[in-house]
């Protein structure tokens, strides 16, 4: 891009208010505005660190990191729907934040796996088939109304905090790298949903109605998120990732705590039997892939 | 203080998410929300330690707790704070603009409140 | 209005004498403002303020506003279709600062005395207007790209001196969002230079789109001068600092400049500098086009305000329980201090 003129209309000149010491505090220094990119583990860094060779994970590893990766896109991909779409403008930048760190954080362990097929998190998203990716079927299920998606919202962010937070003492040190970054945003989002369970169970009528539905069509897929299967029990004893039924006793006191402030039941519904972790998904996900996938798919090997 | 206020402090544990607010001034509680309207609250944003809370502007909100969480997600996306307060906007008593200069007038010209003022000690040191 | 607090009222004021004091009041509250017009200073929220530039600021406001949030659609439009990772977190970090621009504004023009939710009513109503440019289709993903470098390209010419708005929270409201914004145009630049290197079907894609957004964005620096009737009172309030006509010709420079990077070309072959003027001319506009639209002709106006309407009238039921929820607890807390 050409260097833009120092005048008051360039492109990106001067940002002036025109009067002496406008802004400035007690403090000089002091602002409401500064902005800063801050310093943190990027999916560019990794894919980095792939690309060079310093980080590789081995099959298993990058199979597990799919997973997860996985989770986090198809969340990604549901809660980029709400903007433009939430019931008050605070809460389409809310939802924003949380689905732009769920990204983030897909993207990296999709660049981390793609090290052991030479391939980008570009491929891994764009060019897999609906049977190779490995997503739980939760992060599958649709958006419904606020209080579905907050049921949601509420599952995922206990789960992911428990996860994450015993993923950062991982002995593959990327894997950990990631979950320290995650565990922290997941926390937020714990906080958000919590929030939200509470005022939607203790706000009206109405409101409480569609809450105890929003998480009946939810916790069927609870179960899942908490089945070890051969590949994770074998990472777990190698001290490389959590098997998932360690995390269930957590969720279930965690969840439960808020729950019960909320005066609210654990849903008393069947498990569905999931088995997204072995390609099997929902009926949602085809339709999913078939949006995120159409353009990049229209023109294969092309740069964007 | 609310564990998301400031990123320096670690993630905390499940149990101690604070759902309330810390310091909302009871006080003003009709002016959180009227009828099904959420109310209108300022928020102050501290850009780093040791430097003062500034002014970063308004949004709505049904409470104190939603505020500031809102608050977080609108004004600090870029980094720009380390701590926020928020305020019912109702909350702030304001001086009147309409006073053209009384309220401000007395301060003006008390020169030797200025350390300025006093030229005979210039170039002395430490002084 | 706080304006009598501090003027001495008499203690049995009769009625002639009453009209009186108000009449020099609002003497008093003209030179004042007039003042800081004179010294290109700020108005803020409780100064006395000529009705005319109240409702004339509100108006301005409110439709800028309205544009941020309409126009989260079109882009909003191709968050789930991005043909990659990295360009999904960018379109949705952009299409997000847009809902946190519009109710930076919106916080600006409820200062001056109407509700977020009044003026929400109204744009849903179709009573209120907004930049008609986002009544246009994204049809491609170079859409993404155009919009970025011409529409917010043309955005941000208009906003930057509204930094310098007379009126306070506005200006104040423009500095964050101008800051917010730099990446705006970038990204979208990017998006079309990375199209126009690529395949020759994404770069027909990159031309097509340019060729669609121009003329819009051209026309969103509002009619020309001598058809702009209200161009000069603001200007006289110090709300616009340019011309219509000025700001668009300083874009149509910058424009020529960049397409050339892009290795794209701009869809008018009458753009020229000139020497006299020295000044950037452009081909005509269809101003006639651009009325139509703002009437709520334009191809995707009932679309725009639909999924607008929908967004509200979905989301009533939460911000209602919120707000049940708020005020039951602040019933609890004052029993419990009782």
């Amino acid at each position: 891009m050409t260097a833009p003129e120092q005048t008051e209309t360039a492109g990106h000149g001067d940002i002036s208010v025109g009067v002496a010491g406008a802004g400035a505090s007690g403090d000089g220094s002091a602002s409401a505005t500064r902005i800063t990119p801050g310093n943190a583990l990027r999916p560019e860094d990794i894919a980095l660190e792939v690309r060079t060779g310093l980080a590789r994970p081995t099959g298993d590893v990058a199979e597990y990191a799919l997973r997860l990766g996985d989770d986090a896109l198809i969340l990604a991909q549901r809660l980029g729907h709400w903007i433009s779409r939430a019931p008050e403008l605070e809460e389409d930048v809310a939802l924003g934040n949380i689905a732009l760190d769920q990204l983030g954080h897909a993207r990296s362990f999709l660049s981390y796996a793609a090290g052991v097929w030479d391939k980008t998190e570009d491929d891994l998203a764009y060019f897999r088939r609906e049977h190779e990716f490995r997503s739980a079927h939760l992060f599958e299920q649709p958006n419904g109304d606020f209080a579905v998606t907050i049921a949601r919202q509420f599952v995922v962010s206990y789960y992911q905090f428990e996860l994450y937070r015993r993923l950062t003492e991982s002995t593959d040190a990327t894997l950990a790298a990631i979950a320290a970054k995650a565990v922290k945003e997941v926390d937020y989002h714990r906080d958000h949903s919590a929030q939200w369970v509470l005022r939607l169970a203790g706000g009206t009528d109405e409101s409480r109605k569609r809450m105890i539905h929003g998480l009946k069509l939810i916790w069927p897929y609870v179960g899942e998120l908490f089945e070890d299967d051969e590949l994770v029990t074998r990472l777990a004893e190698a001290g490389a990732a959590v098997e998932p039924s360690s995390l269930e006793a957590d969720f279930d006191r965690l969840t439960g705590e808020v729950l019960k402030e909320a005066e609210l039941e654990v849903p008393d519904v069947p498990a569905a039997p999931g088995g997204g972790r072995r390609g099997k998904h929902s009926e949602h996900l085809g339709y999913v892939l078939a949006e995120m996938q159409v353009l990049a798919r229209e023109h294969p090997g092309a740069s964007w | 203080m609310s564990p998301h206020g400031n990123p320096e402090v670690p993630a905390s544990s499940a149990t101690e998410i604070n759902r309330e607010a810390p310091k909302a001034s009871p006080t003003a509680a009709p002016a959180e929300t009227s009828g099904n309207a959420w109310g209108l609250w300022e928020v102050f944003v501290r850009s780093s330690r040791g430097l003062s809370h500034v002014h970063a502007g308004s949004l709505h909100a049904p409470d104190a707790a939603m505020a500031l969480r809102n608050a977080r997600d609108l004004y600090t996306r870029r980094n720009e704070g380390v701590s926020i307060w928020v305020v019912p906007a109702d909350a702030i008593a304001s001086s009147d603009p309409d006073a053209k200069g009384a309220f401000f007038e007395s301060p003006q010209g008390k020169d030797y409140r200025h350390a300025t003022y006093y030229t005979k000690s210039e170039g002395v040191k430490h002084l | 209005m706080a304006a009598q607090n501090l003027q001495s009222v008499p203690d049995q004021p009769a009625a002639p004498q009453e009209a009186k004091a108000q009449d020099q009041l609002e003497a008093d509250g003209q030179a004042y403002f007039d003042r800081v017009m004179a010294d290109d200073s700020r108005i803020e929220p409780k100064d006395w303020m000529p009705a005319a530039y109240r409702k004339t600021l509100l108006r301005q406001i409110s439709q800028h506003a309205h544009s941020e949030i309409i126009g989260m659609q079109p882009e909003a439009n191709w968050i789930s279709r991005a043909p990659s990772l990295k360009r999904k977190a960018i379109l949705m970090a952009k299409v997000q600062d847009e809902a946190g621009h519009g109710l930076y504004l919106y916080s600006a023009a409820e200062t001056l005395g109407q509700s977020r939710d009044q003026m929400m009513d109204d744009l849903i109503a179709g009573k209120a207007r907004y930049s008609s440019i986002f009544n246009y289709p994204a049809l491609t993903w170079a859409d993404m790209g155009a919009i970025g470098w011409l529409v917010d390209g043309a955005a941000i010419c208009n906003q930057v001196p509204l930094c310098r708005a007379s009126y306070g929270p506005y200006g104040r409201a423009m500095v964050r969002i101008c800051k917010e914004e730099s990446f705006h145009q970038r990204q979208g630049f990017e998006i079309l230079l990375e199209l126009s290197n690529g395949t020759p079907a994404q770069k027909q894609m990159a031309q097509d789109a340019v060729n669609r957004w121009y003329a819009p964005a051209l026309m969103m620096f509002g009619p020309p001068d001598d058809d702009s009737p209200n161009s000069k009172q603001s200007m006289a309030w110090n709300i616009k600092r340019f011309s219509n006509d000025e700001l668009r010709s300083r874009f149509v420079g910058m424009m020529v400049e960049q397409v050339r990077v892009l290795g794209l070309t701009l869809p008018d072959s009458e753009v020229r500098f000139n020497e006299d003027t020295k000044k950037w001319e452009h081909g005509p506009l269809d101003w006639d086009e651009f009325k139509e639209v703002l009437a709520g002709r334009g191809p995707c106006n009932s679309q725009r305000l639909e999924r607008r309407r929908q967004a509200h009238d979905d989301g009533a039921w939460v911000r209602e329980a919120a707000a049940a929820y708020a005020h039951k607890k602040s019933m609890k807390t004052k029993e419990f201090a009782a």
